[in-house]
C-alpha cells in the first residue's frame, strides 16, 4: 500500500501553495481592474472568462490536488464537469436561440 | 485525559485508492451538476426582468471583491492546516483550521450585509427573475460555505481534545476538498453574476 500513499499524498510544498495564493490574489485584482477599466469593455467577458479559469485551474491543480494526484480523481470531477458546462451551454443556445428566431420573425 | 488521534480504518478500492476520497470526489462531481444547473438558471434569465432593481443597481463590486480575497486566503489557510497536519504539527493545525473556519464565517457574515442590504433596496426572491435566481445561487452557496464552516469547527474541537493527528490526515484533506470546491464555485458566481452584468 506504500505505493498508493505515495501517489495519493504527494502535494505541493508549502511553498507552493504560498505562490499559488499570490497568483490567485494577482488574478482577482486583475479581474476587478478590467472591470473598472472603460478600454477593456469590448473584450470584457472573453477577459473576465479566461481570468477565472484560470484561477478555477489554479485552485483544481494545486489545492485540490488534482496536478499530482491519480488521475481518476481528475476523470470523477472532469466529466460532471463537462457535463455540467455543456447543459449550460445548450440552455443558452436553446433560450437564447429562440429569442433570436423570434426577433427575426417579428422583424420580418 | 488526552486522546491519541487514532486513524479510522482505511478501506482501498481495488484500484489501489481510499475509497472515502473516491466516494468525496464522486460527491464533487454531483455538486458540480447542481450548481451546473443554478448558474445556468441564472444566465437563462439574465436580462429578462421587467421591473427592477436590475443587477448593476444593486451589485457592490468593492464590497464583493473583499469577499472574495476572503475566500481565497481561506483557501490557503486550508491547505496550510493540511500540510501543518500531516507533518503533525498540531499547534499550527489549530491555528490554521480555526483561522480558515473564522474566514469562512466573515465570508458568511459579508453576504448577511448583502442581503440585508438588497432586502432594504427591494430585491427580494419575489421580486423579479433577478432577485429569485441571484438570492436561490448564491443563497445555495452560502449554505455550503455554513456547512463548511461547521465541519472546521468540529475538526478543530477534535483537534483540540488530542483527537486529530497525522493519522487522521485524510480526513483534513477531504474537508479541504470540500472548502477548495465552495471556492472554485465562488470564483465562477463572482465572474458570471458580479463581473459580466
Amino acid at each position: 500500500m506504500a505505493d498508493t500513499e505515495v501517489r495519493e499524498h504527494a502535494h505541493p510544498t508549502v511553498d507552493v501553495y504560498l505562490r499559488v495564493a499570490a497568483a490567485l490574489v494577482i488574478l482577482t485584482v486583475l479581474e476587478v481592474g478590467v472591470f473598472y477599466v472603460p478600454a477593456f469593455h469590448g473584450v470584457l467577458v472573453p477577459v473576465l472568462l479566461v481570468l477565472s479559469a484560470a484561477k478555477f485551474a489554479l485552485v483544481i491543480m494545486f489545492y485540490m490536488h488534482l496536478k499530482a494526484d491519480n488521475k481518476f480523481f481528475t476523470f470523477l470531477f472532469g466529466a460532471p464537469l463537462l457535463l455540467a458546462v455543456g447543459v449550460m451551454v445548450a440552455l443558452l443556445f436553446l433560450f437564447y436561440g429562440a429569442l433570436t428566431l423570434r426577433g427575426a420573425a417579428g422583424a420580418g | 485525559m488526552t486522546h491519541a488521534a487514532h486513524a479510522p480504518t482505511a478501506h482501498y478500492t481495488s484500484m489501489g485508492l481510499d475509497s472515502r476520497k473516491m466516494a468525496f470526489w464522486a460527491f464533487i462531481g454531483s455538486e458540480c451538476l447542481l450548481f451546473g444547473s443554478l448558474i445556468s438558471t441564472y444566465l437563462v434569465y439574465k436580462g429578462r426582468s421587467v421591473v427592477g432593481p436590475y443587477p448593476h443597481d444593486i451589485l457592490n463590486i468593492p464590497f464583493t471583491s473583499v469577499s472574495t480575497f476572503d475566500l481565497l486566503m481561506s483557501s490557503l489557510m486550508m491547505v496550510l492546516a493540511l500540510a501543518a497536519v500531516q507533518r503533525g504539527d498540531m499547534k499550527w493545525g489549530k491555528i490554521w483550521l480555526f483561522s480558515t473556519a473564522l474566514l469562512g464565517l466573515v465570508f458568511l457574515g459579508g453576504q448577511v450585509i448583502e442581503f440585508t442590504e438588497f432586502v432594504h433596496k427591494g430585491l427580494t426572491m419575489s421580486t423579479n427573475l433577478f432577485g429569485c435566481t441571484f438570492f436561490v445561487l448564491t443563497g445555495t452557496h452560502g449554505a455550503h460555505v455554513a456547512v463548511g464552516v461547521l465541519w472546521l469547527l468540529t475538526l478543530w474541537v477534535r483537534a483540540l481534545q488530542g483527537r486529530l493527528g497525522p493519522a487522521n490526515a485524510m480526513t483534513v484533506e477531504i474537508t479541504g476538498l470540500y472548502w477548495h470546491f465552495v471556492d472554485v464555485v465562488w470564483i465562477i458566481i463572482f465572474t458570471v453574476v458580479y463581473l459580466i452584468q
